[in-house]
């Protein structure tokens, strides 16, 4: 139960800054080791990372200062620290291909380093951008419907002949002259405003109720229309594009959004359900899916080791040469794995960072995902909730897909892990996803500010009374957001002893 | 809309656990399969991309990893002393190795649980871990003489000499060798052409004579049945016994004669230490079948035969004395012939046996194992294997021996100014080859230093071809000039 949020609490602006220092020496030392294991002295191009490292997080730490003051302070170094190992990994697995190039007198293959440090450095315009242009994410519920059609449109893209581009059997990519770019991971942002802002809508609707079986209470037919059309979708990115990992993603962020929603498992059965449908239905029809079952169930059978089940078993190789204190960096072999620098981003780390090392960036992570549901939690609208919640659990299924896929805990399927693995796309949206939490987290640890009310909240008193105390509004100052009954039990609850004198209120983005 | 947020965080943590258990899983618990498993190419690169730790004798690396710039691995492995050593040091090649290089791998590689906290240290500053140090027994001097006392005779052979005091191996050599080097070529086509023509040569260079073939003993077996007897209690070195010209085989109308038909002692019986000196086959024929094969057997046992020695880094064949004989057999196997068969190794351990009072020192081959910093991990103590006779019996027998030398068939291992204890073998083989020439050794005989046996494939005599090869190899162990 959410008690009240301690409006009082400072920004902690300086606690993030301390922290980002930190995420800076995490970064800039791994950068060292991996110099000094390839046996270089300390070049001046350590010195560069390093500082080029700082002045960007830097910047983007000034943008939270000035346009979200209080939002969550581990948000921004949990996301720099990751950033950082991943640069550092990139780095590492530049220099061993340019090793190998360079002994099997090969011209030197192209670095990633450099360009994902670009990458980075847009990200962070992008991050700082998102904090500019989004001065308040309920803003964002006014487009939800925009949102969703660009998003849709997005995914359809790289079908679109002559601009399509198929790349390791996805096709999921726009190619534009030398640069290509996979438009899914934007579109995966799009229609998760879409999926909040609509869910925001027809929330008390699709919670009604209508007979139950084995004592779940099951909703309406007719209301499964959304349901289906998100099934469809994912399943059309499935075939239109052979992207199975995206598809999975983008219904299990549906999903977990319509269950927050909701707040029926009714849903969650009907779409698990329809998940597993969508899963046989692929299973025998796509020439794509099956074979990565026999991938994942039989890797160390037959030749499937040095055939189908190559990168999954040399990634496994990677994570047990690691073992718990693993290699070093720069020490290992993680090159050998092929992606060694996108998906199979956490083997490379578990070799040569070992168990400690994946632990704890699996512990990095669950901290941002548990923040993000923190922000979805303090946060008073009820947009601002899915959308975060939306955020967070992408993010959280993401790793879960990835790093079980390469762990051999489930299937593999082909995703990026975030905010570690190589790919402008998927750096791109991901630093604007934790933009997006920062801005939320900001608005829910806004102290109440009496000052600016929008809207009389004598205006709109039955609305108080019919939604309870979770509504929207382009402002809700000074409340305390009480336990979540209401909408169960249908019972009107009056908001509990506002802290300020202005009571809460409704506005324009009424909820039914 | 908090509760279902709630909720969805616990399905988080408990899908971040599931990575997490996940995670300790594939590092830990299967770790170690994993790492072993024939597909995995990273056990290759940690092979060659660390370096390795040398293997030395005397202050002189005889196994060493030297750099590769600019090819696919970081180091080779490098025999500084070509032939003179793979016996012994084995072989590391891409894929395998053998000899010391595989029984002290752990050391050598740097995964031993002692170089732990070096290792971790070196993981901490980001320095490439190094392999510890093997230091061996061996004596360069004494590993030159031998193997080039084998490589002058031009036949197939083996030396091996130990300190009779400690069992420390000072030489280990085996003839035909090889040179190792090749095989450690990162190309695999030309490693694996090198280790070919290795493997199907006839003369069998990659087998280490000196502690994997047996040979039947011959006269050199004579020491054992004397031991044998002077153990008994009912016989001195100046007991006569028997020496007829002929010996009929009981049971049996095959007659053996001495070599060269030549008659011992007064024609018909010869002391103990006569028919030792002389090696006369028809007086420890009967000596044999006299004392008995039961007692025959239990003192082989006792210097080590029908047994597997213990901890020796290299593998050892087991040295066979045939149980259940008949007297005919008996009297054979009294000679050395039959089925008695015996390693260089288990020779050489009967002399040093004797040489250090009738205390059997189990042989070593790993003086220290050392970290890459030349920190001691652990030096060998000697200890003792057996103790097949008595004080008074060694010495006895060291009498008799130093007579061989002196007076009988030994004398071309003689050395001025030292008293040398020995006992020449020629064993026959092959019906129609010629025989193996043997000599085994020990100086000085006041005070043992080392002890050798020397076998040389179809060279025959003892005394001409396998004593003067034995005389080098002791005066390299004891500093003068041949």
């Amino acid at each position: 139960m959410t008690a009240t949020l301690l409006p009082t609490r400072g920004g902690r602006r300086g606690l993030e800054a301390g922290m980002l220092v930190f995420a800076a020496l995490l970064a800039t030392g791994a950068f060292a080791a991996v110099t000094y294991a390839h046996g270089a002295s300390f070049t001046v191009q350590i010195a560069y990372y390093g500082a080029g490292f700082v002045v960007l997080f830097l910047g983007a730490h000034l943008a939270v200062r000035r346009f979200a003051p209080y939002a969550d302070p581990l948000l921004l170094p949990l996301l720099a620290a990751l950033s950082g190992i991943g640069l550092a990994m990139i780095y590492r697995i530049d220099l061993a291909n340019a090793d190998s190039a360079e002994r099997a007198g090969r011209s030197a293959p192209s670095a990633y380093a450099p360009l994902q440090m670009m990458w980075t450095l847009v990200a962070v315009a992008l991050f700082v951008g998102v904090l500019i242009v989004v001065k308040d994410h309920r803003a964002l519920a006014r487009y939800s419907y925009t949102a969703g059609l660009l998003g849709i449109l997005l995914l359809l893209l790289p079908a679109v002949p002559g601009i399509g581009a198929t790349i390791n059997g996805a096709r999921l990519w726009l190619r534009v002259g030398p640069l290509t770019f996979q438009p899914s991971e934007i579109s995966k942002l799009l229609l998760l405003i879409f999926f909040a802002g609509f869910l925001m809508r027809k929330r008390d609707v699709l919670s009604v109720v209508t007979k139950s079986i084995l004592g779940i209470p099951f909703p309406r037919a007719r209301d499964l229309g959304p349901v289906l059309i998100a099934w469809g979708a994912s399943l059309g990115m499935l075939f239109i594009e052979n992207d199975l990992g995206q598809g999975i993603l983008v219904f299990g962020m549906f999903l977990a959004v319509l269950y927050v929603a909701t707040e029926r498992v009714s849903w969650f059965i009907i779409g698990l359900l329809l998940a597993a449908a969508g899963a046989v239905i692929a299973f025998f029809t796509m020439p794509h899916v099956q074979p990565r079952f026999e991938i994942w169930l039989h890797a160390f059978q037959g030749n499937n080791p040095q055939g189908p089940s190559y990168q999954l078993v040399q990634g496994l190789f990677g994570f047990a040469n690691g073992g718990i204190l693993g290699t070093g960096w720069g020490q290992g072999a993680p090159q050998i794995v092929p992606f060694a620098n996108t998906d199979f981003m956490m083997s490379s780390l578990g070799e040569e960072l070992g168990l400690t090392g994946v632990m704890a960036i699996l512990t990095i992570y669950l901290l941002l995902v548990m923040r993000g549901l923190r922000a979805a939690i303090g946060v008073r609208d009820s947009f601002g909730k899915l959308l975060a919640v939306g955020l967070a659990f992408s993010l959280c299924l993401q790793v879960f897909i990835i790093v079980g896929g390469v762990m051999r805990l489930i299937p593999l399927t082909g995703i990026t892990l975030p905010l570690l693995s190589y790919g402008g796309s998927s750096t791109l949206s991901n630093f604007m996803l934790v933009a997006l939490l920062v801005r939320i987290s900001d608005a829910g640890r806004r102290p109440p500010t009496p000052a600016t009310p929008l809207v009389d909240p004598a205006a709109a008193p039955d609305l108080i009374a019919a939604t309870g105390p979770e509504r929207v509004g382009p402002a809700e100052p000074a409340k305390t957001t009480p336990a979540e009954a209401p909408a169960e039990t249908g019972a009107p609850t009056a908001p509990i002893a506002p802290t300020a004198p202005n009571a809460p209120a409704g506005s324009g983005e009424r909820a039914p | 809309m908090n509760r279902p947020i709630r909720k969805l965080a616990v399905a988080c943590l408990l899908m971040f656990l599931a990575l997490l258990v996940n995670a300790n899983v594939v590092q830990v618990v299967e770790a170690q399969s994993l790492r072993n498993n024939p597909n995995n190419s990273r056990l290759l690169a940690n092979r060659l991309n660390n370096e390795r730790g040398p293997i030395v004798v005397g202050n002189q690396a005889v196994a060493t990893s030297v750099p590769t710039p600019g090819q696919t691995y970081k180091y080779q492995r490098t025999y500084p002393f070509g032939t003179l050593y793979p016996n012994v040091t084995g072989y590391f090649t891409v894929y395998t190795e053998t000899g010391i290089e595989q029984s002290e791998e752990d050391v050598l590689s740097g995964t031993d649980d002692r170089l732990f906290l070096r290792q971790l240290a070196d993981t901490l500053t980001g320095r490439q871990p190094r392999g510890g140090r093997v230091v061996l027994t061996l004596n360069q001097a004494a590993q030159q003489a031998a193997a080039s006392g084998l490589a002058a005779s031009g036949h197939r052979g083996a030396v091996v000499a130990l300190d009779p005091r400690t069992g420390a191996v000072l030489a280990m050599a085996s003839n035909p060798t090889y040179d190792p080097n090749p095989l450690t070529s990162h190309n695999g086509r030309t490693a694996q052409a090198a280790y070919d023509a290795l493997a199907t040569d006839p003369a069998q260079p990659l087998l280490n004579r000196a502690a994997q073939q047996t040979y039947p003993p011959g006269s050199t077996f004579k020491v054992v049945v004397a031991a044998t007897a002077l153990m008994s209690g009912s016989y001195t070195p100046q007991t006569v016994i028997p020496a007829p010209p002929t010996y009929k085989l009981p049971g049996t109308n095959t007659v053996i004669h001495n070599a060269g038909e030549e008659i011992c002692g007064s024609g018909t019986s010869d002391t103990l230490t006569g028919a030792l000196t002389i090696s006369c086959n028809t007086a420890f024929a009967g000596l044999g079948v006299a004392v008995g094969a039961q007692a025959l057997q239990t003192q082989a046992e006792a210097f080590g035969m029908n047994e597997t020695l213990p901890s020796f880094p290299l593998p050892v064949a087991e040295s066979v004395f045939p149980t259940r004989i008949d007297p005919a057999q008996t009297a054979l196997s009294s000679i050395g012939q039959y089925d008695v068969r015996w390693t260089p190794l288990q020779a050489a351990m009967v002399a040093a046996a004797i040489a250090n009072g009738g205390e059997e020192m189990l042989p070593y081959l790993v003086q220290e194992l050392q970290g890459p910093d030349l920190a001691l991990l652990s030096r060998t103590q000697p200890r003792v294997y057996s103790r097949p006779i008595t004080s008074d019996v060694a010495a006895e027998l060291t009498t008799m021996m130093v007579s061989v030398v002196d007076n009988g068939t030994g004398g071309n291992a003689s050395i001025p100014g030292i008293k040398v204890a020995g006992k020449t073998g020629t064993a026959e083989n092959v019906p129609g080859a010629p025989t193996h020439a043997w000599f085994l050794c020990f100086a000085p005989a006041d005070d043992p230093k080392v002890a050798v046996a020397v076998v040389v494939e179809n060279g025959g005599f003892g005394g001409s071809a396998a004593a003067p090869i034995a005389r080098n190899v002791m005066l390299a162990v004891l500093g003068g000039q041949p």
